[in-house]
């Protein structure tokens, strides 16, 4: 498969009258052709804002991107001008957000928000777009898209309204879709509903996916590559069968024991991590982990380790990864 | 576990009404949050209670509590129904039941400190005799929850969401109550601290003998800290069970649903996991489906499920099922 897009060092600060929020610091991944990666953090460490930096959608001030390059299609997307941004974004590139009802227009019909983009990179005739819209709801199981199309988002349920948002994002045929916890703001039935969706959409029509999301869960059903991020970088990157059954890197570890699992027999006490994230104006000396690690080493408290292969395939940021005592600790 | 029944729910229901014009007023529809729903809860026994968001399971909880008056339906507490006692004689009642709540930022007012907030059912209920009795059980509630003493003069906002969820459970503990409603104590916070809090409510609990209702939409979490659990659909009951029983033999087509749709963060698992994955979406309750009023997106519906509602009834040994075809 070949390199869809390339991100290479990419760094977001945020410079707040607390401090600087160090919220992206130095991430570098891949995405190949029809692949769907999976990135996966708490809130605050930085997964939203590494996309949104890469769709140069980072309002500067107060962000500030600071060094990296988002290589896509033998352009660097930090570097094209404004008008060649806007002919990638929701074109070849697509995103769906979080909130269904907040990233859509109250006052346009969804006919309207559907045809818009078609229209403006698709040279479709206005009639055509709507055609398209219609079928394109139909696509994503809206019931009578016909007529529905003509419909104003406040007359759609949550589930509905995100299935909008993902035929909007398909209609343009994009090579990437970025989905931005696509399922957070709904409930577990519409969850499995809406990811079987993207899954066999992005299937049919070959588009790559970044799937961002702070569930665990979510991600090992669909994804092929899993980057796990904390404090503001990817701590361990490999395929999602590795990342689940080999994790390599503390937190990872951490978190896979901390989540009751319904597959396995109920714990008497769940495993936490203790403490809680760093704040990103201050962050700890040496690895940022360190404070909550069970097995720190007293390198970690000095320096930050670097993202290494650790097996086949297989990177992790940590000191000890060699030695994974983890495997051997109850 | 004492066998004894804390709390009695009889054909709970909470309509609110929708009302319609500026001037003149007039009610044009019901919201049947909560249609007729009966369970018990055990002394120092977990019920956990789970469905979707518009299920009603906020509402039943809080329907308990007395916070909102239920149109109909009887709540027994300690063998008192709550729903006919007067403000004076609940405001008793309410030291010895409590709530914790989804969310630790808008549940902590911002313009108090955290001694304060967990002080303020201490001064309400009188449970201090002196200053100095009052500092002292502030102090122990806050460590008894795993925070520091010197904390109490910090205000909300330099908590993390984690400390600030724990400062709602030292606030719920201050009137040293009997029973607790967890509102979805945990899915506020991030992945990592979910766990904090569980093994906290988990210690706490043994500790003081409490009881909870911990009402949630993560299944994984409910299996985990329930002894039995209770499944809600647009306002009414559709499964009771003892925990191992519904996760092992779920009845209802709705909570195999929901144990089907959960993610298991295991691709292995995931790749050969049969999913049942229901279609459509939660219809309005402000017209919920007639009879079953799941049929509209159940999978092995028959003729009857449109026909008449089935009554909740007993299948195995501390099993209730609400379904014609279990």
């Amino acid at each position: 498969m070949t390199t869809l897009l390339q991100i290479k060092d990419l760094r977001t600060f945020f410079y707040t009258p607390e401090g600087v929020v160090r919220a992206v610091d130095g991430i570098s991944y891949d995405v190949k052709e029809g692949e769907t990666v999976g990135i996966v953090g708490e809130s605050g460490c930085g997964k939203s804002v590494s996309s949104l930096t890469m769709m140069r959608l980072i309002p500067q001030p107060p962000g500030k991107v600071l060094s990296g390059q988002v290589l896509f299609e033998g352009s660097d997307l930090l570097k094209v001008d404004e008008e060649e941004i806007r002919r990638i974004r929701g074109h070849k590139i697509a995103m769906v957000f979080q909130e269904p009802m907040t990233s859509l227009n109250p006052v346009l019909t969804l006919g309207d928000q559907l045809s818009e983009a078609m229209v403006l990179h698709l040279n479709m005739s206005k009639q055509a777009a709507w055609q398209r819209a219609a079928e394109l709801l139909d696509m994503v199981g809206i019931p009578d898209a016909g007529r529905r199309v003509q419909d104003y988002p406040h007359q759609f349920s949550g589930g509905m309204r995100q299935r909008a948002m993902i035929a909007m994002a398909l209609s343009c045929n994009p090579k990437l879709l970025i989905a931005d916890e696509p399922t957070t703001a709904v409930d577990v039935t519409i969850q499995a509903q809406l990811l079987e969706l993207i899954a066999r959409l992005s299937k049919e029509s070959k588009t790559a996916v970044i799937i961002i999301t702070h569930n665990l869960g979510v991600v090992a059903r669909y994804a092929d590559w899993v980057n796990v991020m904390y404090a503001g970088r990817i701590i361990e990157a490999a395929s999602a069968r590795d990342v689940y059954g080999d994790p390599q890197h503390p937190y990872t570890v951490g978190l896979l024991l901390s989540v009751p699992r319904l597959d396995e027999p109920r714990k008497v006490k769940l495993l936490p991590i203790e403490g809680s994230p760093p704040d990103l104006v201050a962050p700890p000396p040496g690895c940022y982990f360190h404070p909550r690690c069970r097995f720190r080493v007293d390198v970690c408290f000095r320096e930050y380790p670097p993202l290494e292969l650790v097996a086949n395939n297989h990177w992790s940021a940590c000191w000890v990864a060699k030695e994974a005592p983890w495997k051997t600790a109850s | 576990m004492e066998d004894r029944i804390l709390v009695d729910i009889k054909g709970l229901k909470m309509y609110f009404p929708v009302t319609s014009g500026i001037v003149w007023q007039h009610k044009v529809a019901d919201v049947k949050a909560v249609d007729g729903v009966s369970f018990f809860v055990r002394r120092g026994e977990t019920l956990g209670l789970v469905g979707e968001s518009g299920s009603g399971k906020t509402t039943t909880g809080r329907c308990i509590l007395q916070l909102y008056r239920p149109t109909a339906g009887q709540v027994f507490f300690e063998g008192k129904d709550l729903c006919t006692m007067k403000s004076g004689e609940l405001r008793h009642m309410r030291r010895k039941m409590q709530i914790i709540f989804q969310d630790p930022y808008s549940s902590l007012n911002p313009r108090m400190s955290c001694g304060a907030i967990v002080g303020e059912p201490i001064k309400i209920h009188k449970l201090a005799k002196t200053n100095t009795e009052y500092r002292d059980r502030v102090k122990e509630l806050l460590e008894t929850v795993g925070l520091n003493a010197y904390m109490a003069d910090r205000y909300p906002h330099e908590f993390s969401g984690g400390q600030r969820q724990r400062i709602g459970v030292a606030r719920a503990l201050a009137g040293d109550p009997d029973f607790i409603v967890c509102d979805e104590p945990v899915s506020a916070l991030d992945v990592s601290i979910q766990a904090q809090i569980i093994n906290l409510l988990e210690e706490l609990q043994a500790k003081f003998h409490l009881t909870y209702l911990f009402i949630a939409h993560d299944l994984a979490v409910v299996r985990h800290i329930s002894n039995r659990v209770a499944v809600m659909y647009l306002g009414k009951l559709h499964e009771v069970a003892d925990r191992d029983e519904i996760y092992a033999r779920p009845l209802h087509p709705y909570t195999k649903a929901l144990i089907s749709a959960a993610p298991i963060p295991d691709p292995k698992v995931e790749a050969t996991r049969e999913r049942i994955i229901l279609v459509g979406d939660i219809p309005s309750p402000l017209r919920p489906p007639p009879a079953c009023n799941f049929h509209t997106r159940c999978p092995i519906a028959i003729q009857v499920c449109r026909e008449k509602e089935p009554p909740l009834e007993q299948k195995a040994t501390d099993h209730w099922v609400a379904c014609w075809r279990a």
